[in-house]
C-alpha cells in the first residue's frame, strides 16, 4: 500500500475508533451542541434587538453566518482536546508501536470531528431557522455554502491538532484556544458589519480569514440583501481567499502536526 | 539469526539524569529474559527504545536483526508491546480493542476480527468482550494489553512489568498466560521489580540497576553467586540456644548465626534434606523442642539485596507513594487502583 492510502485507512480506524467515543459518551456532544444554540438566541435577541446592521437585512439572517464560522472554530478545540487527552494516555504509546501511519492517529481526529462539526453546523441551522434566518438561494449554493464552512472547520482543525500535541494538557487547550479564538472570532464581519469598526481594527477584520469564511456562507445563503460588501479583494472574493486560507494552513499545520506527534513521548 | 534482540553500548540520558549507562543484552530466539531491578533502574527505558517509542543516545539495537532507529517502521511489524499502564482504549469494548489494533497491524478486516475473537476466547475475555473496557477489573485489562501486543503474533514480544499492581489471583493468571506464551516459542523480554516473577518465568535473568547490568544468570546461578542453601531453626526455650548452635556448628560449612530474640538459628549447609533430618534427629536426641524448621534457598530479594547493597523494595519506595513501611506490596494495589 501506498503511505498515502496507508495513511487514509489507518485514519479511518481511528476515525472510527474517536466515533464510537462519541456514541458511548453522547454527553460530551450534548454540551457542545448546546452552546451553539444559546449563541444563536442570545446574539439574535440580545445584540439583534439593538443593532440595525442595515441594508435592509434583518440582523438575525446576517449574524447567522458569523455563529456558524464562529462554532466551527470553537468545534476546532475539540480536536485538540482530544489529541491532548491521548497523549497523556497509555494508548498513544500502543499506537505509536504500531506498524501504522505515523500521522493516522492525526488524520483520524481530524476527520472525526468533521462528523461532529456537521452535527453541530446542523443544530445550528435548525435554530437558525427557528429564530427566522432562510435560505435564499438554491440547494446548490446552500451546499456550497456548507461544504465551504466544513472546509475551513477541518483545516483549522489541524490547527488545534497542533496546539493539543504541543502543550498535552486537555485545560490548557481549552484556556490557551479561548485566548486567541475570541479576538478572532469577534473582531471579524461575523456579527457587526466591518466596515463601521474603527480604522485598524476595519482592516483586520476585513482580511481576517474568518470574515471571509462568514461572508462566503452569507453569499452562499443569500443573506446579505443591499448591504454593501467593503471594497478589499478578500472580501469581494470570499470563496477564492477561504479557500487560499486553506490550502495554507494545511501545509503548514500537517507536517508540523506530525512531526511533532512523532517526537511527542507520551507523559502518561 | 538466531539472537532477536541484541543491545550494546546502550545510553540515554534526560538531561543530566542517566538513565541507560553502557547496558549489553542478548535474547536469543525463543527465549524469556526478565530484566529485573527497581524502579528508576532503567528498565522502562530499555523498553521504550527497544520498542521505538524513545531514540538511544548512543549504542546500538536491533530486534529481529533490524536496527531500531534505522528501519523502526519495519521493527514495528514484527513486535508486541504490552506495557505497565494498561495502553488500551477504555471506552471501546474489548472486542472493539483488539480489532482496531488488528486494523492497524494491517492484518484485513476479516482476519482481524476472526483474531480479536480467539484471542478473547483464549484470555478469558469473551464473555466481556462486547463491554467496555472502563468496566474491566484491573486484571482484565492487564489481559486485554496482553492480548493486544499479541495480536500479530510477533516475532518479539516485550512485556513492561506486566503484573504491577495486580492482586495475587491476578497476577497468577498472568503468569500462567505468559507461561503458555513462552512455551509456544516467543521471544519475550520482561521487565520486572518482583524477584519471584523473574524466578518463575525467566529462563535468564539480567539484574540492572542505575542504567547498567549488574548480574545476570539464571535464577539458581544467581542464588548459587551469593551463597547455598541452609538450615533455618526457631527453638521454643531461648536457653537451648547455645547447645543447639554447638550442635549445627558439627554439620554447617560456615558461621552459625544466633538471634536471642526471636530464638532463631542459620547455619549455611550442604547436602540439602538428608542434612536436615540429621540435625533434627540430633536437635530430638537432646530433648531441644523446635518450633520452627527449614531448609532455605537464597531468594532473588536476597541476591538484589547482595548485589547492589539495597533492597529492590526500598528503592521503588523512595520513588513511590508515602505507604507504611514494609508494606510496599499494599502500597502498589494502591496506586494501582487509582
Amino acid at each position: 500500500m501506498s503511505s498515502v492510502a496507508l495513511a487514509l485507512s489507518d485514519g479511518a480506524v481511528i476515525a472510527k475508533r474517536n466515533l464510537i467515543k462519541i456514541k458511548r459518551l453522547p454527553e460530551i456532544l450534548v454540551w457542545t451542541l448546546i452552546s451553539p444554540i444559546m449563541f444563536v438566541v442570545l446574539f439574535g435577541y440580545v445584540f439583534g434587538s439593538s443593532i440595525e446592521i442595515g441594508g435592509g437585512v434583518n440582523y438575525r439572517e446576517f449574524f447567522i453566518a458569523g455563529i456558524f464560522a464562529q462554532t466551527v472554530i470553537f468545534g476546532s478545540t475539540y480536536t485538540g482536546v482530544g489529541l491532548a487527552e491521548d497523549m497523556t494516555k497509555g494508548i498513544i504509546d500502543r499506537f505509536r508501536s504500531l506498524p501504522m501511519s505515523r500521522s493516522a492517529v492525526l488524520t483520524g481526529r481530524t476527520g472525526s470531528d468533521v462528523f461532529y462539526n456537521m452535527i453541530s453546523i446542523f443544530m445550528m441551522a435548525v435554530t437558525g431557522l427557528v429564530v427566522g434566518w432562510r435560505i435564499h438561494t438554491g440547494v446548490f449554493e446552500a451546499i456550497g455554502g456548507f461544504a465551504i464552512l466544513l472546509l475551513f472547520a477541518y483545516a483549522f482543525s489541524w490547527v488545534m491538532a497542533f496546539v493539543g500535541l504541543k502543550v498535552a494538557s486537555v485545560e490548557v487547550v481549552n484556556n490557551a484556544s479561548f485566548m486567541f479564538i475570541f479576538p478572532l472570532t469577534f473582531v471579524a464581519r461575523t456579527f457587526v458589519d466591518s466596515s463601521r469598526l474603527p480604522g485598524p481594527l476595519e482592516a483586520f477584520a476585513n482580511w481576517n480569514p474568518v470574515s471571509a469564511v462568514a461572508e462566503s456562507a452569507r453569499v452562499a445563503f443569500g443573506n446579505t440583501g443591499n448591504l454593501p460588501t467593503p471594497d478589499v479583494w478578500s472580501l469581494q472574493h470570499p470563496f477564492l481567499y477561504t479557500l487560499i486560507w486553506v490550502a495554507i494552513i494545511l501545509a503548514i499545520f500537517i507536517p508540523l502536526s506530525v512531526r511533532q506527534y512523532s517526537k511527542a513521548a507520551s507523559r502518561g | 539469526m538466531t539472537d532477536m534482540i541484541r543491545i550494546s553500548g546502550l545510553v540515554k540520558r534526560y538531561g543530566d539524569v542517566v538513565a541507560l549507562d553502557g547496558l549489553d543484552l542478548v535474547v536469543p530466539k525463543g527465549m524469556v529474559l526478565g530484566l529485573l531491578g527497581p524502579n528508576g533502574a532503567g528498565k522502562t527505558t530499555a523498553i521504550r527504545i527497544l520498542t521505538t517509542l524513545l531514540e538511544p543516545d548512543a549504542g546500538s539495537v536491533t530486534v529481529a536483526g533490524l536496527d531500531v532507529v534505522r528501519e523502526p517502521a519495519k521493527v514495528r511489524e514484527r513486535i508486541g508491546l504490552s506495557g505497565q499502564n494498561a495502553a488500551v482504549d477504555e471506552h471501546l469494548t474489548g472486542y472493539e480493542n483488539l480489532d482496531m489494533v488488528g486494523r492497524l497491524y494491517h492484518l484485513g478486516k476479516q482476519a482481524a476480527r476472526q483474531r480479536a475473537k480467539d484471542l478473547l476466547d483464549r484470555f478469558a475475555l469473551d464473555e466481556a468482550a462486547d463491554r467496555p473496557v472502563k468496566t474491566y477489573s484491573g486484571g482484565m485489562r492487564r489481559r486485554l494489553d496482553l492480548a493486544a501486543a499479541l495480536v500479530a503474533e510477533p516475532e518479539v514480544v516485550f512485556l513492561d512489568e506486566p503484573t504491577t499492581g495486580l492482586d495475587p489471583r491476578s497476577r497468577t493468571q498472568m503468569w500462567s498466560t505468559i507461561q503458555e506464551l513462552a512455551r509456544g516459542g516467543s521471544t519475550v523480554l520482561l521487565t520486572t521489580q518482583y524477584m519471584e516473577e523473574a524466578d518463575r518465568l525467566a529462563d535468564d535473568i539480567v539484574v540492572i540497576d542505575r542504567g547498567r547490568e549488574i548480574a545476570h544468570g539464571t535464577a539458581d546461578q544467581l542464588k548459587k553467586q551469593i551463597g547455598g542453601e541452609r538450615v533455618e531453626l526457631v527453638l521454643e526455650d531461648a536457653a537451648d540456644l547455645a547447645p543447639a548452635q554447638t550442635m549445627l556448628a558439627g554439620v554447617s560449612v560456615g558461621e552459625v548465626k544466633t538471634d536471642e530474640q526471636t530464638r532463631r538459628l542459620v547455619a549455611p549447609v550442604t547436602g540439602g534434606a538428608e542434612t536436615l533430618r540429621q540435625v533434627l534427629q540430633r536437635l530430638a536426641d537432646a530433648n531441644i523442642s523446635v518450633v520452627d524448621v527449614g531448609l532455605r534457598r537464597p531468594t532473588l530479594d536476597d541476591v538484589f539485596l547482595t548485589l547492589t547493597g539495597h533492597a529492590a523494595e526500598e528503592a521503588a519506595e523512595g520513588s513511590g507513594e508515602p505507604g507504611e513501611p514494609g508494606e510496599t506490596g499494599d502500597v502498589r494495589e494502591k496506586e494501582a487502583v487509582r
